[in-house]
């Protein structure tokens, strides 16, 4: 078998975990749907209550469904490696034939999947209970930047993956402390553009979150954004390329420390 | 057929760096700053050949395991599997190894087993056609069929671990690694699991099998040659006869006597015997004699019937690889905390 049908292989086999526990788990029905409705609910009123323009409940709506995204980059994508390893699966996969990209990239198709499943209710119950206009300049714009954001906070998501493999909870701990900031940069529930100073807002282009969201909301609901939309597509073209070469470095590079020093199993003896 | 050895190690040492403490008390002066799990291990398995490891918990069988299917660096010295170094050409091994640990927790449980085993045969390339294929004759074998659908966070334990069995053997590995395969499980399951071995062995005279076991019986039965390995160093390797020869200096009889019966207590003059001993009871005497030469058996047994003596049984003691393990490791792998220096009688007490 060629390398690259390993890889598809390894990827697909990895991908069909995460996709059967969409379908054999309920639980995150209501943890991972009702929970952002209502945290859209809270800004949407407040925004109501302002009598802020319509479209900010549109931007809430959009940041929550994009939250999910990002929440399954961190913690999904992040911790992958660090429980496989907890869980014994690592060693099988660093022991078979499959490239380690191939596995994460695995990951991160289930990932995608599942949570696109969740951000969809997640989007189509906000749109439904806030009443939200769409009126996209263009659809197949709106789903190129759509791809390349996923692409992007993927990318880096493999990078978490490695780092989490190799520091462990220092790297939890870390994440930990740098989500309400990320939140805070990403502008999940307001517009960064209208409220940052440009060279703040433009800093924080360089998390894909951030750039994705801005883009789409300018086609959505045609906000002014941080910088011309296609500016931010192909901002969002670099960060793949740059997250996902990096993670191929960071992988192999992490994964021979880890065997140096006996990260890779649990068991030491 | 090739003469490359399956697996070649030189001198392998692997040291740990021990945990120090960031916050609280700092270690003892006198704490050790690492661990030695292995210290110069020179192996050779053939290749067809079922290699055993026997050794106490923490005598360095997984660390060496680990080494070899590539998940550890060694600190120094070289490993190699099948000609291919285990740090440099670790791409290169893995297509034609696996590896199965005993009571190894392996696994998606939200997964049905035979989903498992087909998510992991496919790391390997296995064509999904083939994997169901071997998937249904391995859980056959470990008599998991009925299983089949089951989620495996629906197994019991050793469910999961005969599941891990047959995810070692649905990739069909050259050179296979098993770690305590049958920790834990019961009889007939640990017994249809050895004669798989060996049955699987036989299939492919290219296969190598490198076993690691805390359960003597079953070294004995399975393994070609096998290494006694204690505190990360091999102590002896050879045939589990040439072993048990080696810590055998005369040949033992066992005779049961009948109650009443004389002639036993002057059997330790008789020229062909170095040692008898004799304990009388209720039910009769029980002798064990060591001779300088096996047939003075007949000596014995002609100066005990002059004697009067009625022979209930007569058997030659063969030592046991667990006798081995004592005389080279100082205790058991039961009793490890055992002070050193048991030794079973007649066995040659030599110092290492």
């Amino acid at each position: 078998m060629s390398a690259i049908h390993l890889f598809v292989a390894a990827a697909l086999a990895r991908s069909y975990a995460r996709v059967a526990w969409l379908f054999r788990s309920r639980v995150w029905m209501v943890q991972e749907t009702v929970l952002p409705v209502l945290a859209v609910s809270a800004f949407a009123y407040s925004y109501k209550a302002m009598a802020a323009p319509p479209e900010y409940t549109g931007l809430v709506v959009l940041g929550a469904t994009m939250t999910t995204f990002w929440l399954n980059v961190l913690w999904g994508m992040g911790a992958a490696l660090y429980w496989e390893r907890d869980s014994g699966n690592l060693e099988l996969f660093v022991m078979s034939p499959a490239p380690m990209m191939g596995v994460l990239t695995g990951m991160a198709l289930g990932g995608m999947t599942t949570t696109t499943v969740r951000a969809t209710v997640i989007a189509v119950a906000g749109v439904l209970l806030f009443d939200v206009a769409i009126q996209p300049t263009s659809w197949p714009l709106l789903g190129l930047i759509f791809l390349l954001t996923l692409s992007a906070l993927y990318g880096l998501g493999m990078m978490f993956a490695s780092v989490f493999l190799r520091w462990g909870r220092e790297a939890w701990h870390l994440v930990n402390l740098l989500q309400e900031p990320i939140y805070l940069l990403t502008g999940t529930n307001f517009p960064v553009a209208a409220i940052f100073p440009t060279a703040v807002a433009a800093a924080a282009t360089l998390i894909p979150l951030t750039a994705g969201m801005d883009a789409m909301r300018q086609v959505l609901f045609r906000t002014p954004g941080i910088f011309d939309v296609w500016v931010e597509v192909a901002l969002l073209a670099v960060l793949s390329v740059v997250f996902l070469v990096t993670a191929r470095w960071l992988l192999a590079r992490l994964e021979r420390r880890a065997r140096e020093e006996g990260k890779l199993t649990v068991r030491w003896q | 057929m090739d003469d490359t050895p399956a697996i070649r190690t030189e001198n392998l040492t692997r040291t740990y760096r021990l945990p120090r403490r960031r916050w609280g008390k700092a270690p003892g002066p006198d704490a050790p700053a690492e661990f030695t799990a292995l210290a110069g291990v020179t192996l050779d398995v053939r290749p067809g050949e079922l290699f055993g490891l026997l050794g106490p918990n923490g005598a360095g069988k997984t660390t060496l395991i680990k080494i070899l299917t590539t998940l550890l660096a060694p600190t120094s010295g070289t490993a190699r599997v099948s000609g291919l170094d285990v740090v440099s050409q670790a791409r290169r091994i893995r297509p034609f190894i696996n590896m199965v640990s005993g009571g190894e927790s392996s696994g998606y449980g939200i997964l049905t087993v035979r989903e498992n085993l087909w998510l992991f045969a496919r790391m390997y390339g296995v064509p999904t056609a083939l994997a169901h294929d071997r998937i249904d004759r391995m859980l056959g074998v470990v008599g998991l069929t009925e299983k089949a659908g089951s989620r495996v966070s629906h197994l019991s334990t050793g469910q999961r671990q005969k599941m891990n069995f047959c995810r070692g053997f649905i990739t069909d590995p050259t050179v296979l690694f098993l770690d305590e395969p049958t920790l834990g499980l019961d009889v007939t399951s640990a017994r249809a699991i050895r004669v798989f071995v060996r049955q699987w062995m036989a299939e492919d005279p290219a296969r190598t099998l490198l076993l690691t076991t805390h359960y003597m019986a079953e070294a004995d039965e399975l393994c070609d040659r096998l290494a006694i390995i204690d505190r990360g160093k091999v102590l002896a390797c050879d045939t589990p006869g040439s072993l048990k020869k080696k810590v055998q200096e005369f040949p033992i009889f066992e005779l049961s006597l009948a109650p009443g019966s004389g002639g036993w207590a002057e059997l330790g003059k008789l020229a062909g015997v170095h040692t008898s001993t004799a304990v009388e009871g209720p039910e009769g005497v029980a002798v064990k004699v060591a001779l300088r030469e096996e047939p003075a058996i007949g000596a014995v047994v002609q100066a005990l019937a002059s004697g009067g003596a009625h022979i209930l049984s007569l058997k030659k003691v063969e030592p046991t690889l667990e006798d081995v393990f004592i005389e080279l490791v100082g205790h058991g792998l039961a009793d490890a905390t055992e002070s050193p220096g048991t030794v079973v009688p007649g066995l040659r007490t030599t110092s290492q």
